[in-house]
């Protein structure tokens, strides 16, 4: 394979085919594109993360001494709407998957670059608008904007920060537009749907739930405005309105947006698995499908957050079977991958100890959200801190999980470049361990009677809050060591080849950083995803129907 | 709890049996959550360290889990599933509705307090007293945003919403004092939104009920409000009456003008105060003029209390004579 190189015969590539300020903020390349979103999303998860700070450091207490009551109530809100909407909703579509989709099915780029670009703008556009809204005071009515105090008695920034909320929904839809046109129309010729790793199917699901999901916000978004601002009475009962109206609007959005969330991290870790376990994925079909059922279930299920509000009886029997359901896909996935492990060969690399992180604590997620769909367990729970330590086990502990995965196993096809191993091995044990201590606490916290959004609570809920506290500071280094040694890595770490984990998928099959439009050639794929097979050792896998470089880089590295 | 230190309890005491139902449920869902993840973070240890790559260029073995394992992982949880919905539904059910001879209080939310009222008139903020061993119905409503009543001891819970009636029951079995807090954000001082709930033996209960000042009860202080804001004039109950008679009419169902029909309860009654166009009563003019902004919702308490007691039978009236 010919490769290119400049005039001093370095290889040229991606990063290094065009320089200066303007080939960045121009470029169309997805590949650049998804790195421009990488620095987007890190700083708001800096800044999201500096709000849960705030959160834990008022709530080591009991009493209200560190914040105003008032600030508080905007700590909280800011903190669940940038990392809700500026962090998890884009962090691995608009990285990974803008990066990998199009190297993935051995296409040059995304179907309509200029799109993608303009999707990044308008997520910034939104960002700083919202951080506008924070700039100003702020916003005090939880991520959830519930009615009437949303649209009537809250004195804060609700317009210009849901308004932010309704522009960043734009470059959603332009991403998820952009990703079902490519997968459908920009395949490499032989490679069919069933030929396609795991991670283009979660994203195919992923982008069909954000364009049926997102207009549903944007117009409850603009009713809420229309309330606020022209007291046209929809929401609020004094004007005339149903309040409860609301929360259907918002759950229909938003419980699929969960699902917008875990989705392409499930894709992730499918990924990681079958490349650090060197085995075909077991149940391909069965997760694939999974991904698409959880996408149609996910949404019949938005009343499974509203059993307490007024609505009937046999509503909530019927959500409640429903969210039932949901559970099935979710378990046939993890049982998969850890059918996939038997037998396999098994590597400790860092991608793969975050994978198997996921599983773990994707799995408390989802079973203790089976305790929430359960009726008679939700009237205690409902709105507790138990609501809180499950939804963060399932965004944090998974989503986030899969992307720091993510990002860790093909970073070196990113920048070229190797992280150290240490760190990077030290770091996920230390984020995995700072996560069970900050959240586990809180599953007792709520049964034992502590409502979420309380900034006071009595003495005795105490020792949690301080055990919980204590663990987010252990989370919080987790998260900032990785953000040194990628940072390091980008211009002192080993160079990668192309192959650096020996794994099976087009994306390996292409210079580490990719040329500028990908592959030299286009590659016909007359092969099944994940073909590892015994007799040919990782690495010459000649028979797996991939050049593969024969010789593979020692992966480990001394640090320095 | 004795060699636990009170100062750090890991779960709430219990004072109805609803809480008894509650916990049951809760724990079989917590076994089930224990052993799956158990489970599952076992098999993903025991691989992992069982087919650990011992070289680099290892590659999995060929041989794959047997098919029929989806088979497995398919039906079992989902038969576990499904089992965990019907007995959370029954439980649902057991809480939300409440025994018919059950006594009603009334409850209303503000920013950022709770206002109490008894059936004998008494009035609590922020307090309620009520007897052990009684069925109570608390009658709920907001005047402002979303609230929600919630007794961790109690294991009950509900939101209080404005513009409309919700309920919720419980019947205390331990006498002590409860918390009670507010559980659905409602602004700057929602974590300061709470009180107390004291159950007390009955008999010192109407000790208490009699300690203040002589109250008048809710019903006899709704009649004279109905007759203060004249709704006597047309809700007679005689057939040349302008509007219908109000005579046990409570649980009974209505037609409107469009031929769609109702069961009158506490949320049609307030419509038909506030809005009485919104559904007009088959054979009726659209007459009565709206009250609101004239009755608060303390007053509109006293209404609906007072017409329900027409319902009753005993609720002999000057109106209906």
């Amino acid at each position: 394979m010919s490769e290119s190189v400049d005039t001093f015969g370095r290889r040229l590539h991606y990063l290094n085919a065009d320089f200066g300020v303007k080939s960045w903020l121009l470029t169309r390349d997805h590949k650049r594109i998804a790195l421009l979103y990488l620095i987007s999303i890190t700083i708001f998860f800096a800044l999201g993360g500096l709000m849960a700070v705030g959160i834990r450091l008022e709530l080591a207490t009991p009493q209200g001494d560190l914040v105003q009551p008032d600030t508080y109530n905007r700590l909280f809100t800011m903190h669940g709407v940038l990392m809700i909407f500026f962090f998890l909703i884009p962090s691995i579509p608009a990285v990974l998957g803008n990066f990998l989709i199009p190297l993935m099915i051995g296409a040059k780029d995304l179907a309509f670059p200029k799109l993608n670009l303009a999707s990044w703008y308008i997520y910034n556009i939104a960002g700083f608008f919202t951080l506008w809204a924070v700039a100003q005071g702020g916003v005090d009515t939880g991520w959830t904007f519930y009615t009437p105090y949303s649209t009537t008695y809250s004195n804060s920034y609700v317009i210009a920060t849901a308004l932010g909320v309704f522009i960043s929904g734009f470059s959603s839809i332009l991403t998820a537009v952009n990703f079902i046109v490519t997968i459908h129309r920009m395949r490499a010729p032989g490679l069919t749907w069933f030929r396609l790793p795991l991670f283009i199917w979660a994203h195919y699901a992923t982008s069909l739930v954000i364009i049926l999901g997102t207009p549903v916000i944007a117009v409850t978004i603009l009713m809420v405005a229309a309330e606020r601002l022209l007291h046209i009475g929809i929401f609020d009962p004094a004007l005339g309105g149903d309040p409860v109206l609301f929360q259907h609007l918002f759950w229909f959005y938003s419980h699929p947006a969960v699902y917008i969330m875990i989705l392409p991290s499930m894709g992730v870790v499918s990924e990681l698995i079958a490349a650090f376990t060197r085995k075909r994925i077991f149940g391909y079909k069965f997760i694939a499908g999974a991904s698409v059922a959880i996408a149609v279930l996910g949404f019949l299920v938005w009343g499974h957050h509203m059993f307490l509000s007024s609505q009937s009886v046999y509503a909530g029997m019927v959500f409640s079977v429903l969210s039932m359901l949901v559970a099935v896909p979710s378990a046939i996935k993890v049982f998969n991958w850890i059918a996939t492990m038997y037998k396999g060969s098994v590597s400790w690399d860092t991608p793969m100890l975050y994978a198997m992180g996921f599983i773990g604590l994707f799995t408390i997620g989802g079973l203790t959200g089976v305790m929430l769909a359960t009726l008679g367990i939700d009237i205690h729970v409902h709105d507790t801190y138990f609501v809180v330590a499950h939804f963060h086990y399932v965004m944090v502990g998974g989503a986030i999980m899969g992307y720091l995965g993510g990002l860790h196993f093909w970073w070196p096809k990113m920048t070229g470049r190797l992280y150290p191993v240490f760190w990077s091995k030290f770091a996920a044990i230390i984020i995995f361990v700072g996560f069970n201590l900050t959240f586990f606490p809180q599953f007792l916290l709520g049964y034992l009677g502590m409502p979420r959004r309380y900034h006071v609570y009595p003495a005795d809920f105490q020792v949690l809050n301080v055990m919980s506290s204590a663990g987010a500071t252990v989370l919080g280094v987790g998260y900032l060591i990785p953000l040194v040694y990628f940072v390091w890595s980008m211009r002192y770490g080993k160079r990668a080849d192309r192959n650096p984990w020996g794994a099976i998928g087009l994306e390996w099959n292409t210079g580490s950083p990719p040329p500028q439009h990908n592959f030299h050639e286009i590659p016909t794929v007359d092969w099944d995803a994940y073909g590892y097979l015994p007799d040919t050792p990782a690495g010459t896998g000649e028979s797996w129907g991939i050049a593969v470089p024969t010789q593979r880089q020692d992966r480990t590295q001394d640090d320095g | 709890m004795s060699i636990w230190p009170e100062q750090f309890p890991l779960f709430p005491d219990r004072a109805t049996a609803i809480a008894r139902d509650i916990d049951a449920i809760y724990f079989f869902g917590l076994g089930v959550a224990t052993v799956f993840s158990l489970l599952i973070a076992g098999l993903i240890v025991f691989f992992a360290v069982r087919y650990r790559r011992t070289s680099p260029d290892e590659v999995g073995q060929r041989e794959q889990a047997p098919a029929w394992l989806e088979l497995v992982w398919s039906i079992i949880p989902l038969g576990i599933l499904l089992f965990m919905f019907a007995w959370g539904a029954q439980v649902f059910f057991d809480a939300r509705r409440a025994p018919a001879d059950a006594v009603e209080y009334y409850v209303t939310g503000k920013q950022w307090m709770w206002k109490f009222q008894h059936p004998s008139g008494n009035r609590e903020i922020n307090e309620l007293h009520v007897p052990v061993g009684v069925p109570i119905k608390l009658i709920m409503t907001s005047e402002d945003v979303i609230h929600s009543f919630w007794v961790p001891e109690f294991r009950v819970k509900m939101d209080v919403l404005p513009g409309r009636y919700t309920d919720l029951w419980f019947e205390v079995d331990k006498v002590g004092v409860y918390r009670l807090f507010c559980n659905e954000y409602c602004g700057v001082e929602h974590s300061l939104m709470g009180g107390r709930v004291i159950a007390m033996e009955p008999a010192d209960y109407e000790e208490w009920l009699g300690s203040g000042q002589p109250q008048t009860t809710l019903t006899k202080s709704g009649e004279q409000l109905f007759e203060e804001k004249t709704c006597n004039t047309c809700h007679l109950g005689r057939s040349f009456a302008l509007g219908p008679s109000l005579n046990d009419i409570f649980g009974t169902e209505v037609t409107f003008a469009d031929g769609s029909t109702a069961i009158v309860d506490e949320n049609y009654l307030r419509e038909s105060i506030l809005d009485p166009r919104a559904r007009l009563v088959q054979g009726y003019q659209a007459l009565m003029p709206t009250f609101q902004g004239q009755v608060d919702e303390e007053e509109l308490v006293l209404l609906i209390d007072y017409i329900k007691s027409l319902s009753e039978g005993t609720g002999a009236s000057s109106t209906g004579n």
